[in-house]
């Protein structure tokens, strides 16, 4: 310990070698030496994503931050984040002792004020890292500082004010800083600060895309079905369903104030999609005609139009797309249904994602991407339904899942992560698929969760607790 | 005199049996003492014409009433049977293939018992309610039960009954009748279920 400043070097070594030491939030999946050591060596392979060091600190109060911060990153997917064996640093650069309260058998962190950091970027460089990030509390800010290792230097430091932990907007605060990191990283925003909406027993929960914080938003004694986020993150649509009638409702995420949409629950209407501009909501209506696609201008609850008259086929699940100017939706016109896709006026009806006549299963819930390149969807497949997603531009599609029942897929903002249903564990629940990696996590181990919709980016108005 | 008394015989045998009952005693009459004069005969012949005549009618409305009577009863006596009969028959359900809203052949029979039951009771009006099983898609089988409720109405008006005595509704997945996630269970969950919404309270059997 006394070698604190100039021992720092051998003893980082020292430490990286032979502590088994505390397990580090990131590390779940590596428990024991050998593990480690296979880390090690990937550490030498240059892999196609950046590798990402979160550096260790034992300072009181940031734990939950930091673990949260590490696990965006982590579930970002866009990094090969690099666990740092023993869980203690093995940062070189020391300062000041870290303020450090009460922590008799803390190991020698070689932590201090974020401003006076600096690394040993070689050696990070080295272990295969692009990104290092350290975090540190001063009073009731975070500042995150991130340094990029090949620069050697410090990227960006992003200062946040975050609320007690445990009160309710600290986790979205925290997620706020994670989307800031890594849109300083990579230039593109993560979605940390996301949430997903999802029914069961018939009501609409909310969970954070982490899987924390799930929480009751509309209950009633009807069964609520298909909720859908207005793109501003502020309000959400869905239907509740009764006696064979369904009503179609947008309710305020803040206020929990909710408004009947204007000529619905009379038919069954169901499935409602905002507009981009959240002007106007569509939505599937059922009525002695067969089933079609309708609009309601919801600036002034008002103006019902019809989009399609299917007379012996059926029109449903309209998405528009993120420019507004086209609808994907369900029609049943070649027999099973299959996905189409038009104008928002109802022309130019034309199939959008390919099928082979009298072979290809039914194709259910689209939903187009936040980027517009791509639609997701589910496709019956040798009796289950299969996740597909359709590439706009090429009109060719590709299955993503294989495995179980896969349905209901929904899109993260930052169109690469898709939510859905999978039985894959042995009944259903809600799973998150990156499409880049493939790599699918559980979001939530409950069963009997199904439709979800996942949220634009929140704003920080709605972060609070209704 | 005896001519005239005979065909009268004959003529109220056949008005008896013109009179509905169908019943095949021939009536005995009595005939009337005979007068000396020709005046007092015709009087009396009009007399036991009328008399005749006068006991045929109440003969015939008795019979009527008789047989009104008998169907009242039988019809009560049978009313409690004969409506949860019929109800029985009325509510049986007819069931789809996956992903179908097409009536099956196998269940054509069991939509013409109900249209027979709707034209036996003008008052009747009913409901029917399509169901899916759980392995289409959520939202989709809220159209494809609408479609299946909309099948077995269109069976029914175009076998004459008046599309305004039938509502529909769809169900979904959303109300499964059996529990379980095999095609057994898939099988009997895919079906219309029916149901009376008014004038069901006494039926008659087609």
């Amino acid at each position: 310990m006394a070698g604190r400043r100039s021992g720092g070097l051998a003893l980082g070594i020292a430490v990286v070698l032979l502590t088994a030491g505390p397990r580090v939030h990131l590390s779940a999946q590596d428990t024991s030496r050998i593990d480690r050591g296979v880390r090690i060596g990937i550490i030498y392979r240059p892999g196609v994503r950046p590798g990402f060091v979160l550096l260790p600190r034992q300072v009181g109060g940031l734990d939950s931050a930091r673990s949260i911060i590490a696990r965006d990153l982590d579930y970002s997917d866009r990094f090969e984040v690099i666990t740092l064996p023993g869980g203690d640093s093995i940062r070189l650069a020391s300062t000041t002792p870290p303020p450090v309260r009460g922590q008799a058998t803390a190991r020698p962190t070689a932590g201090g004020g974020a401003q006076a950091a600096t690394l040993n970027y070689p050696l990070y460089q080295a272990l295969g890292a692009d990104f290092a990030l350290d975090l540190t509390l001063a009073g009731d800010t975070a500042v995150a500082t991130l340094h990029d290792i090949a620069a050697g230097g410090v990227r960006r430091a992003i200062r946040a004010r975050l609320p007690a932990a445990g009160q309710p907007d600290f986790r979205q605060a925290v997620h706020r800083v994670a989307d800031q990191i890594l849109q300083a990283a990579l230039g593109t925003p993560g979605i940390g600060a996301t949430r997903v909406l999802f029914v069961k027993d018939g009501k609409v929960y909310q969970i954070d895309q982490d899987g924390a914080e799930q929480k009751l938003v509309s209950a009633s004694d009807r069964q609520a079905m298909s909720p859908a986020w207005a793109s501003d993150g502020r309000r959400f649509a869905y239907m509740e369903f009764q006696a064979g009638r369904g009503q179609l409702f947008v309710q305020e995420m803040a206020s929990g104030k909710r408004t009947p949409v204007a000529t619905t629950g009379k038919a069954l209407d169901f499935t409602p999609a905002f507009s981009p501009d959240a002007q106007t909501l569509a939505f599937s209506r059922a009525t002695e005609e067969g089933t079609d696609l309708y609009t309601i201008n919801l600036k002034d609850n008002c103006c019902l139009r019809r989009l399609t008259v299917g007379r012996f086929s059926d029109n449903l699940s309209p998405t528009f797309s993120p420019d507004g100017q086209r609808i994907a939706f369900v029609s049943t016109r070649p027999g099973l249904p299959q996905i189409y896709v038009m104008a928002p006026d109802g022309t130019d009806q034309q199939l959008f994602a390919p099928f082979d006549y009298g072979v290809t299963g039914s194709s259910n819930a689209p939903e187009w991407s936040p980027d517009g390149q791509s639609v997701a969807f589910h496709r019956d497949v040798a009796g289950t339904l299969q996740v597909f997603v359709l590439d706009v531009r090429t009109r060719t599609v590709r299955q993503l899942t294989s495995v179980g029942r896969n349905e209901d897929p929904t899109w993260a903002p930052d169109s690469r992560h898709l939510a859905f249903v999978s039985d894959r564990s042995g009944y259903r629940q809600l799973w998150i698929i990156d499409l880049d990696t493939g790599r699918i996590r559980p979001l939530l181990q409950q069963s009997g969760a199904r439709l979800p919709a996942w949220s634009p980016r929140l704003p920080e108005a709605t972060s609070s607790t209704p | 005199m005896k001519p005239v008394s005979l065909l009268f015989v004959i003529g109220l045998g056949a008005a008896v049996v013109a009179a509905g009952c169908g019943k095949k005693t021939p009536q005995t009459i009595a005939p009337v003492a005979n007068a000396d004069s020709a005046a007092a005969a015709e009087r009396a012949r009009a007399d036991s014409a009328a008399a005749a005549q006068a006991e045929a009618d109440r003969r015939a409305r008795e019979e009527a009433e008789r047989v009104a009577r008998q169907r009242e009863a039988d019809s009560l006596a049978a009313l409690g049977r004969n409506t949860e009969a019929v109800r029985s028959t009325l509510a049986s359900m007819i069931h789809f293939d996956y992903d179908k809203s097409n009536i099956r052949s196998d269940d054509a029979g069991t939509l013409d018992q109900k249209v027979a039951i709707l034209q036996a009771n003008p008052e009747l009006r009913i409901r029917i309610g399509g169901h899916c099983d759980e392995r289409g898609s959520d939202e989709y089988n809220l159209a494809l039960g609408n479609r299946r409720a909309q099948a077995a109405k269109q069976y029914l008006v175009s076998h004459g009954i008046d599309g305004s005595r039938i509502e529909t509704q769809s169900w979904g997945e959303e109300r499964p009748l059996v529990d379980g996630h095999d095609e057994t269970a898939w099988s009997q969950n895919r079906r219309d279920e029916f149901e009376i919404i008014g004038g069901g309270d006494n039926l008659h059997q087609p």
